[in-house]
């Protein structure tokens, strides 16, 4: 049993090699569409609105489609069935998203640096914790909104789970939810962290059977 | 190694990029529904010196007037003005019409209502209600606004109007909005709920000239009455309201007076109410017979509804009350002798001031699902009814008896009213369906911000609804009737031996100027190409009554009257006499014309009125 600990230990605590290294480098790019790019994307259809509403999910603001417009007209829309106006003041996410995504990307350039493979590991994990509790985040607030209608609204329906993926029917509007870029470029990072992460085990693997080797020898 | 993993990387992201699933980018203009387009435009197609099949009549809104437009073609044949001046007939500008205006110069024209009998269109007048609380009638046989009746006393936003019953006993009417009555009387907003009242009322129309008078009026809670139907046939005798905010709520309605879950469709027995007149029962209130049916029970009864309905139809053979709550998917069918019996059997679930409640579930034959928003219904010769479906965007086509929907069609955008042809009487033609739209969404060369409504032609003539036309047509069409065209012989001319007119004149030997003190009468003669007399010579501060005749008895041959600086327009068909009064308060020389074109000389039909000043 302490052998197979020794082993691990031994194995994660090995230095990364050059291709490890320039994945997290490669990583760490692919976390800058998170500034620059919409993480979701809402996209509803109705005879009325042929041309759809559109709203935009950044990591720090909500966008609406034809100039903001469109927000305002969900909102308009959304207040018969008593819910809440979308507002980015309720969205604490919009502060710590930015922040948590600046952060790993200081930690992968570090890794990059200085990191051997349990740092990598590390990384990975709080990369996943990250990604695994936004989208917790960001479901729970969706269905918050569609739960916490006002009692008094002009159109009763029951609470409803808006959809985070895919396309479903509301009412009279077709809704389609799917990721944005931003959201893509996050998966893609961790891909390429995960890639990384097995580059660097195989490396360690074969210099350990090298180290075997001269043992042995 | 390194090399494989970067690229198969890469390979992920790109098919990541490219293949992540997403919503349609593009727009997604509704489905046309279309029929093959050939078939459309020859269905659509009326030749050059070919006439429509059918007359359109649209209410304009709050344009205060009514469009008359061509069916199959859409062509807008002339308008209508009601409730507004419109320059080009001179409406609002002779002694006659200014006073038939009564100082308005706007009303919310609303739901035109042909004349009936027997429940079938009988083509000689058309009714109109506007939110002032007046009824106007025009005749058919000039397409010309002879009255407009009111403001009636206590009724406040005439909404739910201008229905005729099928003999054209009555046109009614409801109110929107209640107020406290008398109109002057003083009640705070918190008495809403028991000081402040609705009103539901019927004009009196003569059967032989169609002139209407003051008939009856009943007090009812302070309900927001909305839209109405006479029954027919075996429901002859009642008349069908809906209502919302029967919460009697104030403030920001669009929340509470949706608390409710049912409002209501109040079913009248208007005979019964005629009778109760007749024995001297009601009260005067603001000088009308009003009827409190806390005092006289057994005329009005309350048909629990889905909540806040709007339209309410009944079937061609009377027997079906169809209405529905506005936010719902369905529409629901109630059954007429259901109604009676639970009315004979006291089968109440309570009261409102007095109003017995029916139970909802012992009178509805049926809950169709038609879809979401359903607004009104008409119905066709063959057992179907059309729903027209607001927030679907659609018409529904159902089976009436079966309650089967058989077909939909969207509509651009927005649907509100919907009419077939003569498709509210006993007799409904089918054929054509309109769906009067309040939102066009570009589907037309840009205008700018103020859009037209669009009027989308379909065509029910075989199982499945098709679309054929768009129609822009001008604010606001709320409804509208169709009828067959062969029902209407309008008049071409004025026959002179029928112009009884005191200030007529035939003979340009008769025009000219008469003096009364301070009084001038001016007889003139408009004929091809002249204004007889050439020049009219008055003092300043007199006051001018000119009366002028279009002497011509051919089809066509208009003559106008502009004079200038003086704010006058009049226009005088063949045949026809307009007199107009004022005051000669600027001193100077003004020229007269004619303004609609006549004939070749046209330009040179001119002349002056000279005031002389005081000094």
């Amino acid at each position: 049993m302490k052998a197979v600990f020794e082993r691990a230990n031994q194995l994660l605590a090995a230095p990364l090699g050059l291709g490890p290294r320039g994945l997290l480098v490669v990583a760490t790019l692919l976390l800058l569409p998170v500034y620059l790019m919409p993480l979701w994307k809402l996209t509803m259809f109705a005879p009325q609105y042929p041309d759809g509403l559109r709203l935009s999910i950044y990591s720090y603001k909500l966008v609406g489609g034809n100039g903001g417009q469109d927000i305002k007209e969900i909102n308009l829309l959304n207040h018969y069935i008593g819910m809440r106006d979308l507002a980015a003041a309720d969205f604490n996410e919009f502060k710590w998203i930015p922040f948590v995504v600046g952060g790993l990307g200081l930690l992968f350039l570090r890794c990059g640096v200085l990191g051997n493979l349990a740092t990598l590991v590390d990384l990975l994990v709080l990369y996943l914790y990250f990604g695994l509790f936004s989208l917790w985040s960001f479901g729970y607030k969706l269905y918050q909104y569609g739960h916490n209608l006002a009692p008094t609204a002009a159109v009763k329906v029951p609470p409803f789970m808006p959809p985070i993926f895919g396309h479903r029917k509301l009412a009279n509007f077709e809704v389609y939810s799917y990721p944005g870029v931003g959201s893509y470029a996050l998966m893609a990072a961790v891909l390429v962290v995960a890639g990384a992460a097995y580059l660097a085990w195989r490396e360690a693997r074969a210099g350990e059977a090298a180290d075997a080797r001269v043992v042995a020898g | 190694m390194k090399k494989a993993v970067i690229i198969l990387v890469g390979i992920a992201a790109a098919v990541a990029f490219y293949c992540a699933p997403s919503a349609p980018k593009g727009s997604r203009k509704a489905p046309t529904g279309a029929s093959d387009l050939a078939v459309a435009a020859q269905k659509t197609y009326v030749a050059p010196g070919d006439l429509d099949e059918v007359y359109l009549f649209s209410s304009g809104g709050h344009s205060g007037q009514i469009y008359v437009y061509g069916v199959p073609s859409m062509r807008h044949l002339s308008t209508i003005p009601v409730y507004t001046p419109y320059p080009a007939t001179g409406y609002g500008f002779d002694d006659e019409t200014r006073a038939m205006l009564g100082g308005l110069t706007w009303g919310d024209v609303h739901h035109p209502a042909l004349s009936e009998t027997n429940g079938e269109y009988d083509g000689r007048w058309l009714f109109v209600n506007e939110m002032n609380g007046r009824v106007a009638r025009v005749d058919l046989k000039d397409f010309k606004t002879r009255q407009i009746f009111g403001p009636m006393p206590n009724i406040s936003g005439n909404h739910g109007s201008a229905f005729v019953t099928p003999n054209t006993e009555y046109s009614m009417l409801a109110t929107r909005f209640s107020i406290p009555i008398p109109k002057g009387k003083y009640a705070a907003i918190d008495k809403y709920a028991s000081d402040y009242k609705g009103i539901i009322a019927a004009v009196k129309i003569d059967p032989k000239t169609g002139t209407m008078s003051q008939g009856f009026e009943i007090m009812t809670p302070p309900f927001d009455w909305d839209l109405g139907d006479a029954g027919k046939k075996v429901s002859d005798g009642w008349m069908f309201w809906t209502c919302y905010n029967s919460e009697r709520a104030t403030g920001k309605l669009e929340v509470t007076a949706s608390q409710r879950d049912r409002d209501y469709i109040a079913a009248v027995d208007w005979r019964a109410a005629e009778k109760a007149i007749a024995e001297g029962k009601g009260d005067v209130i603001g000088g009308v017979k009003v009827i409190d049916p806390k005092k006289v029970p057994g005329i009005v009864y309350l048909l629990p509804c889905g909540k806040s309905p709007h339209g309410v139809d009944v079937s061609p053979d009377g027997k079906y009350i169809v209405g529905s709550g506005k936010l719902q998917g369905v529409t629901t069918v109630f059954n007429f002798e259901k109604v009676q019996t639970a009315i004979r059997n006291k089968d109440f679930t309570g009261d409102e001031d007095g109003i017995p409640v029916l139970k909802y579930e012992n009178i509805k034959d049926a809950e169709v699902p038609v879809g979401l928003g359903p607004l009104h219904t008409q119905f066709g010769p063959d057992g179907y009814a059309y729903t027209s479906l607001f927030v679907d965007s659609a018409i529904a086509k159902w089976k009436l008896g079966t309650w089967e929907v058989v077909d939909k069609i969207p509509m651009s955008y927005s649907i509100g009213h919907l009419c077939a042809a003569e498709g509210d009487t006993v007799s409904p033609k089918g054929k054509y369906l309109i769906g009067l739209n309040k939102l066009s969404h570009g589907r037309h060369l840009s205008v700018g911000p103020s859009q037209p409504e669009s009027s989308q032609l379909v065509d029910i003539s075989e199982e499945k609804m098709k679309l054929l036309y768009d129609a822009f047509t001008e604010p606001e069409p709320h409804n509208a009737q169709m009828i067959e065209a062969k029902k209407l012989h309008p008049i071409e001319v004025y026959p002179k031996e029928e112009n009884k007119n005191p200030l007529a004149i035939w003979d340009v030997k008769d025009a000219g100027v008469t003096r009364n003190g301070p009084n001038v009468t001016v007889k003139v003669v408009l004929v091809r190409s002249t204004i007889t007399p050439t020049a009219i010579e008055v003092n300043q501060g007199d006051t001018v009554k000119i009366a002028m005749t279009n002497i011509e008895q051919t089809t066509d041959e208009l003559h106008g009257f502009g004079l200038l600086d003086y704010n006058i327009n009049i226009v005088v068909d063949p045949g026809e006499t307009k007199v107009v009064t004022f005051k000669a308060d600027k001193p100077g020389v003004f020229p007269y014309y004619c303004t609609n074109f006549c004939s070749a000389l046209h330009q040179e039909m001119q002349g002056y009125l000279i005031v002389k000043g005081k000094g």
